[in-house]
């Protein structure tokens, strides 16, 4: 028997890796030198991106935040960086920001739209997030008429007695569903509504501002600008449209057939006009049609049609949910014995709107940005309506990316918050097992 | 069948809203206790609100005066910002009452429209900006230029006219607005860029180089710029006018804002009396009261005045009177007499 000459007894400890195929090197290798072409596409981008940081860099650092207008900043900066240096003119921002988030709303009323601002968040957190009380969709409920009454002023009744027209039409509800059913109970409740709308509403402010009233200093709706006028349009246009797409789609899979005859005839129609034209009826087609002198605001002209663009494409959005949906779904409701509107309510749309989660956060975003569009209609969105202004002055003319760049840091945080949120909803409803 | 019945009556609707509308702006603005303005979204000397959110400029001291001469408060003025496309709609839906908004007055205007441009406030023209380096003295050397123009605007389509009357070639750099086409200019994408004068002259004051750049000699069009009513209401048209003709007349009399009080209390002339309503009833016969035009000049001064407080030389912009001077210093600006 052949005696080994030698056996190792023990282990050997484990080495570390070459230093070639470990950390930074082998991460730099595998993922940007991998190859000639890879090599020299990474050279490339490497230089483009030294090339755009040396542009701005400069531009960036001799910034100047402190001057009242472009040509002392122009003066500044060179006296700071020599002559010929460029500079970022931060001043106009550090002069003139509240004009890109409030418009012209009076300065000394400042805190009502902040406050409106904030009670937003109270009003949309027991929407949002399931660990907070439920008690506060109370004031989720109420603070339409709040913000309203806020952001315009005038007499508190004016908002107070229009919330009554929907407490008339959930006490018809109530009343007529054990009647006649579910949907012209919510007509009739409607009916009643807009009844109290036209023919008392009026009536009812006055008396009750006679006896007792509560002002606030009104503000016009001219005076809007900014981001209050982009947060207010987008806000209304949000909470509104989802409802009501909810109910397009549910329209458009109906089997009456006029139920769904409107439903796709308003969808593509509105989904085959650009939102311009829309906005371009809001604010001058309408004005035709409507008796002279009538005060029909145009920030409600447009939130109403931005309301049903985003609406239809939302109803498109929720039909593809819907779709996505096995029919043992549809069957199991069926057998449960439940009626449409229940299995509607408690098992098709939960897993349905869960499914459009992202598409539906992509509708919001897109329409959120789209509220820059009314600067075409003369309102002072804050892109390009109050840069405009801004830059109308003489101290400010001249300037161009400074206002850019200050309003689209702002979109993108408003609108990266909503993405992140919507992720957050992805992973808090995933019952799946991928 | 069914259909034109309902075209009809929308078509009745708006004849009836119109013929309502028509004579009845001054009773509109009277009760409503404001007067409002068809303004600009935002331009440099001549409309735009201030740091504080208030309007200033030359046309919106017209608007003021104007606001002075029929409710006899300068402040009176809601001002609505109007674009170049909804402009003209939101005057004659009736949305506003007057557009004092930088607007030419051009025949199709005046006729197809339905409006009535009732005096010219500004006389503008088109012109042309070039680096000093480009060595170019005269528009008519511009053969083979890239030019920077807005488009959708009457400068596009005289630019268009010029190059071809001269029988030269430009390259258009299409921008949508002055601040851009100004940003592109000075970043070398083309080599001229043109716009009304006086935007021009605004411009070049605020660059950081001025002294490199020139405004060619050439004016290619006329752009006679003045408030604009509904065809229809001819009381209200004169009321805007001879608002307008009373700031003109004051500044040839030698009235301003600060010695109105001084000349009305002391002045025999005939002609400043009519003006200032010692005299005769001219007030009276426009629907306003005898004082419309002593109101209108305490506003914001006279004619020149607001064009030096404003857009003058004294100002960053520093527009010379040019063509606006009254018609005694060799400008248009003629006031037919009040009598």
């Amino acid at each position: 028997m052949q005696t080994l000459s030698y056996v190792r007894t023990e282990m050997l400890p484990q080495q570390p890796a070459p230093l070639g195929e470990r950390g930074a090197a082998k991460w730099l290798r595998e993922n940007l030198f991998s190859g000639p072409v890879n090599t020299i596409m990474t050279l490339l981008a490497l230089y483009v991106i030294y090339l755009i940081i040396a542009a701005i860099t400069p531009w960036l650092l001799n910034g100047v935040w402190n001057a009242s207008s472009l040509s002392e900043c122009r003066a500044i900066i060179a006296a700071a960086a020599g002559e010929g240096a460029s500079g970022a003119c931060w001043a106009v921002i550090n002069e003139r920001w509240h004009q890109w988030l409030f418009g012209f709303y009076p300065q000394d009323q400042y805190w009502r739209p902040t406050l409106a601002f904030v009670l937003l968040f109270v009003a949309i957190a027991p929407v949002l997030f399931d660990r907070v009380p439920k008690q506060l969709l109370w004031f989720t409920l109420i603070y339409p008429a709040l913000c309203f009454w806020l952001l315009w002023g005038g007499s508190v009744w004016g908002p107070i007695v229009a919330m009554i027209g929907f407490v008339v039409l959930a006490i018809v509800y109530r009343l007529a569903q054990p009647l006649i059913g579910i949907s012209p109970a919510a007509g009739a409740g409607v009916v009643a509504a807009i009844l109290w709308w036209l023919f008392l509403d009026v009536p009812a402010v006055n008396l009750l501002a006679g006896l007792a009233d509560l002002q606030l200093q009104p503000v016009r709706s001219s005076d809007f600008g900014g981001f209050l006028l982009a947060i207010t349009i987008g806000v209304t246009a949000i909470s509104f449209s989802l409802p009501i797409g909810i109910l397009l789609a549910l329209g458009r899979q109906s089997d009456m057939p006029i139920v769904k005859l409107l439903s796709v005839g308003f969808i593509e129609f509105i989904r085959g006009v650009p939102l311009i034209t829309l906005l371009f009826t809001a604010s001058l087609l309408l004005q035709y049609f409507l008796p002279p002198n009538t005060e029909f605001d145009i920030i409600l002209r447009v939130i109403i049609l931005v309301t049903l663009f985003a609406a239809a494409y939302l109803a498109e959005v929720i039909r593809g949910g819907l779709a996505a949906l096995p029919r043992g779904q549809y069957e199991a409701a069926d057998a449960l014995g439940l009626d449409y509107w229940r299995a509607q309510r408690l098992i098709i749309l939960p897993q349905a709107l869960k499914i459009s989660i992202p598409s539906i956060v992509s509708t919001f975003i897109g329409l959120f940005k789209d509220t820059t569009l009314v600067s075409f209609v003369g309102l002072l969105d804050p892109l390009r309506g109050v840069t405009n202004v801004v830059r109308a002055d003489i101290n400010w003319k001249g300037i161009y990316w400074e206002p850019y760049i200050y309003v689209g840091a702002l979109f993108f945080i408003i609108c990266f918050g909503m993405s992140r949120y919507s992720m957050y909803l992805e992973q808090k409803l995933k019952t799946d097992h991928r | 069948m069914k259909t034109s019945v309902f075209l009809g009556t929308i078509a009745a609707s708006a004849l009836l809203a119109g013929a309502a509308s028509a004579q009845a702006t001054l009773e509109a603005v009277k009760a409503r206790g404001e007067l409002i303005c068809g303004s600009n979204t935002g331009l440099t000397g001549f409309g735009a609100p201030d740091a504080n959110g208030e309007w200033k400029g030359f046309d919106v001291s017209l608007c003021r005066a104007l606001a002075a001469a029929v409710l006899g408060d300068a402040t009176k003025v809601q001002f609505v910002p109007t674009t170049g496309e909804t402009r003209f709609t939101s005057l004659a839906s009736g949305e506003v009452d007057v557009l004092i908004r930088n607007s030419t007055w051009t025949f199709t205007r005046d006729t197809e429209l339905a409006f009535d441009f009732v005096s010219v406030n500004y006389y503008d023209g088109q012109g042309f900006m070039v680096k000093k380096d480009l060595g170019v003295s005269s528009a008519k050397e511009l053969d083979g230029a890239t030019v920077c123009i807005q488009t959708g605007t009457t400068t596009e389509l005289n630019l268009a006219d010029f190059f071809k009357a001269n029988n030269m070639s430009y390259t258009p750099v299409n921008v949508a607005d002055d601040s851009e086409a100004a940003a592109q200019y000075l970043a070398g994408a083309c080599d001229t860029y043109t716009t009304d004068a006086s935007g021009l002259a605004a411009s070049r004051a605020t660059m950081a180089d001025a002294a490199n750049h020139i405004i060619l000699p050439e004016i290619i069009s006329k752009e006679p710029l003045g408030p604009v009513v509904r065809h229809g209401d001819n009381n209200w048209g004169d009321i805007v006018r001879w608002t307008q003709y009373a700031l003109v007349m004051a500044e040839e009399l030698g009235i301003t804002a600060a010695n109105v009080e001084e000349v009305a209390a002391s002045t025999t002339n005939p002609e400043v009396r009519r003006l200032l309503g010692l005299e005769g009833d001219m007030g009276v016969k426009i629907g306003l009261d005898n004082d419309f035009a002593k109101r209108a000049i305490m506003a914001g001064g006279n004619y020149g005045e607001i064009f030096e407080a404003n857009i003058g030389s004294s100002t960053p912009i520093g527009l010379a009177r040019g063509l606006n001077a009254l018609w005694t210093q060799g400008g248009l600006q003629y006031a037919p007499p009040f009598r």
